[in-house]
């Protein structure tokens, strides 16, 4: 009875040697991936600094007034002027729902009837008319 | 354990015998037992005295290990936790209101040599000098064959200067990572930015630290880190600062000025949406400072702060509004406007000797920028409470915004304050302040009253400041600026729909030995927009224009700084999200009594 016992607790010690040994090398990969993910957190960190920079660059006044004036003939783009700002009455709403008599042919009228998509309603009281 | 008795029968038997006393060797037992026990006691203590030595022998070293691993141990970033601060930058960015970006950093290389490890020195000078024009052949041959063991050669390397150096293929030429400030935007509010240096420099990293502007007054919060990278917010607004930009100089090279400020201002928060001041340099590049001369005359100068002024007439506004405030005066009485005005041995004239006179109404004194009238209205006030008035608009006093620069600027007031000052400062001669203090003083003057402090630092909630005139008074002191504007001196300043407000003002420029100049001005218009509901304050100084499309040169601020003011307003009013509205019909708030 006793050598059993002995028996049993040396096994279990072995197994509980092999248990640790496979923690110990998860352990040690895992962390290892984390510095991995940690290095590339930091890489990409970096980027996006750098894009930022990039991106506050180009968008800087002085080229798009440049690039403003380069495409004046395709864009036409000016200056804001008070004469831009428009009321909210000036702007043409969608049409009204359709009665439910009409619901059945829904996709079908719908698809031919609708307006100009620029015409969405305005959420906003006040709103620059382009 | 066996015990010895203390009178063992045999000794005592033999000691009777022989005549002795038995006592004694009981004594002597007893005496023996005693040392006995005394021994053992002894052992057991030095026994327990050791262990507790040898524990705290080992406690102390344990500690003192510890310390000293520690000490030595290379510090290393947690690996196993998640990162829970970012990678933060050594200096944070500085954004705009709307978060965009006015400075940033950018990682780059700087190119030192370690003349030991060259290879072929005479090629590496001449291949440098060829790839940086501003670098000298011969100097860094001799740098490099000379005893020094490490030179620096450039501070910071485009990357594409980065990968010449790279292609030379010389084992001396080094790079260290460099993190260096970048200001995106150019020149754009370069006055404001300031501009940065390289402090401590190592091989690894170099201090970034702030040489002027905000960069500087705010060199601490910009480099804490416990910040965690949060970028300062300025109230600038970036769109509208390139527009002012813009227009600015524009007006300038048009005029033939020499120098121009502009100061766009929150009449309520005093947050400063927008600063120029021109000529402007890149901060990117800062110029060095002049050593010997005018440093107004340096790009470096930043005229809506730094510059101090005579504001000229633009200051006739105060003693406007101070003879109303204390009820000397409501707008329409009459005032004693007969030019010339001689005061002991001073003569007080009006602009091009014109005599608005013999009674003027204080409105009309204003929006015809009568001096004499002005002057009586100033000596009514007394020089005591002048002073007073002026101080508490902040003219006593360098400006609290938020550049290194602005505590250096303190307005220049007379030392003595006579009658004749406050005849002349009245209108604007004998204080110089910069356009910041005015542009300070009108949103006081137009805001409904209250003190405003000029921020450059973005506002979350508006905290009213202390009073200085009543509602009233403010809005009839409104009235007068914009009938300046309606029909006085300021007739160009109307842009439909945004109802300005001003008032004009021309003043010669000084000389530097005393006396002034006859055809040298600064001319600056001082605004308010919506006259009816006040929400911006402008004030657009000119240095030296000359509006030349007449048969005679023109130098008023009428002609100068007001139209290029009426063009920023113009531009910057919808951009600012102002709507044009109709204005009120009656005249408003002009019935204190």
């Amino acid at each position: 009875m006793r050598s059993l016992a002995f028996v049993l607790s040396i096994l279990a010690v072995m197994g509980l040697a092999f248990w640790a040994y496979g923690e110990n090398y998860k352990t040690q990969r895992a962390l290892s991936e984390v510095e991995s993910l940690q290095a590339q957190i930091g890489h990409l960190r970096e980027t996006r600094s750098v894009l930022r920079a990039e991106w506050a660059y180009l968008n800087r006044p002085d080229r798009l007034r440049d690039l403003v004036g380069m495409n004046f003939a395709s864009l036409g783009l000016v200056p804001l002027a008070p004469a831009q700002f428009g009321r909210v009455e000036q702007i043409s709403y969608p049409r009204p729902d359709p009665l439910p008599s009409e619901l059945q042919l829904g996709p079908i009228v719908g698809a031919v009837t609708v307006s100009a998509p620029a015409s969405a309603p305005v959420p906003a009281e006040d709103m620059l008319i382009p | 354990m066996t015990r010895v008795p203390l009178r063992p029968l045999a000794r005592i038997l033999e000691a009777r015998r022989k005549g002795e006393n038995p006592d004694a060797i009981e004594r002597e037992n007893i005496r023996l037992r005693h040392e006995q026990m005394r021994d053992k006691a002894r052992q057991r203590a030095e026994g327990r005295l050791l262990v507790l030595g040898l524990f705290f022998f080992c406690a102390f070293s344990v500690v003192g290990a510890r310390m000293g691993l520690m000490a030595a141990s290379v510090p290393e970033e947690p690996r196993a936790s998640a990162s829970t601060s970012e990678i933060v930058n050594q200096r944070a960015d500085i954004v705009d209101r709307n978060g965009r970006i006015l400075a940033t950093n950018l990682q780059t290389h700087s190119l030192y040599a370690q003349p030991p490890m060259m290879v072929d020195k005479a090629r590496a000078a001449s291949e440098l000098a060829r790839i940086f024009p501003d670098l000298d052949a011969e100097e860094l041959f001799k740098q490099f064959t000379g005893k020094r063991k490490f030179i620096w050669i450039k501070k910071v390397l485009s990357p594409e200067q980065q990968q010449q150096v790279h292609d030379i293929g010389e084992p001396g030429l080094l790079f260290g990572p460099r993190e260096m400030r970048l200001y995106p935007n150019g020149s754009l509010a370069a006055h404001i930015l300031g501009g940065y240096k390289f402090g401590v420099e190592g091989v690894y990293a170099a201090e970034v630290i702030g040489t002027a502007g905000v960069e500087k007054a705010f060199d601490e919060f910009l480099r804490d880190p416990a910040n965690n990278g949060r970028p300062l917010e300025l109230s600038l607004d970036l769109t509208i600062q390139s527009a002012i930009e813009d227009i600015l100089y524009g007006g300038m090279k048009l005029l033939n000025a020499k120098g121009a400020a502009a100061v766009l201002m929150d009449a309520y928060t005093g947050e400063i949406i927008s600063m120029a001041s021109l000529p402007d340099f890149d901060p990117n590049n800062r110029p060095v400072p002049l050593l010997e001369g005018d440093p107004s005359d340096s790009p470096l100068f930043n005229r809506a702060v730094q510059g101090l002024y005579e504001l000229g007439s633009t200051f006739k506004i105060f003693a406007a509004a101070q003879a109303l405030e204390i009820g000397l005066a409501n707008p329409s009485t009459l005032v004693d406007a007969d030019a010339p005005m001689r005061w002991g041995k001073y003569t007080i004239k009006e602009f091009e000797g014109h005599n608005y006179g013999p009674l003027l109404s204080l409105t009309d004194v204003i929006v015809k920028s009568s001096n004499v009238g002005t002057a009586h209205v100033a000596l009514q006030i007394g020089e005591k409470r002048q002073q007073e008035f002026l101080k508490a608009l902040g003219f006593f006093e360098p400006t609290e915004v938020e550049l290194f620069e602005a505590p250096y600027a303190k307005p220049l007031t007379p030392k003595n304050w006579s009658e004749i000052n406050t005849i002349t400062i009245s209108y604007g001669h004998g204080l110089s302040a910069s356009p910041l203090h005015l542009a300070a003083a009108y949103a006081t003057i137009t805001n409904g009253g209250t003190k405003v402090t000029p921020t450059l630092i973005k506002q979350a909630y508006r905290i009213p400041g202390k009073r200085v005139i009543s509602e009233e008074t403010s809005a009839a002191s409104r009235a007068m600026l914009r009938a300046v504007v309606t029909r006085g001196t300021a007739s160009f300043a109307e842009v439909p729909g945004y109802g300005v407000a001003g008032k004009t003002g021309t003043a010669d420029k000084p000389k530097p030995k005393g006396g002034y100049y006859d055809d040298k001005v600064i001319t600056t218009f001082a605004s308010v927009f919506p006259a009816d509901d006040p929400k911006y304050v402008l004030v657009v100084t000119l240095d030296e224009p000359v509006e030349t499309s007449g048969s005679k040169p023109r130098r008023s601020a009428g002609w100068t700084a007001v139209p290029v003011a009426t063009e920023v307003i113009r531009r910057v009013a919808p951009l600012l999200g102002l709507r044009p509205v109709i204005e009120p019909d009656s005249a408003i708030g002009v019935t204190k009594g």
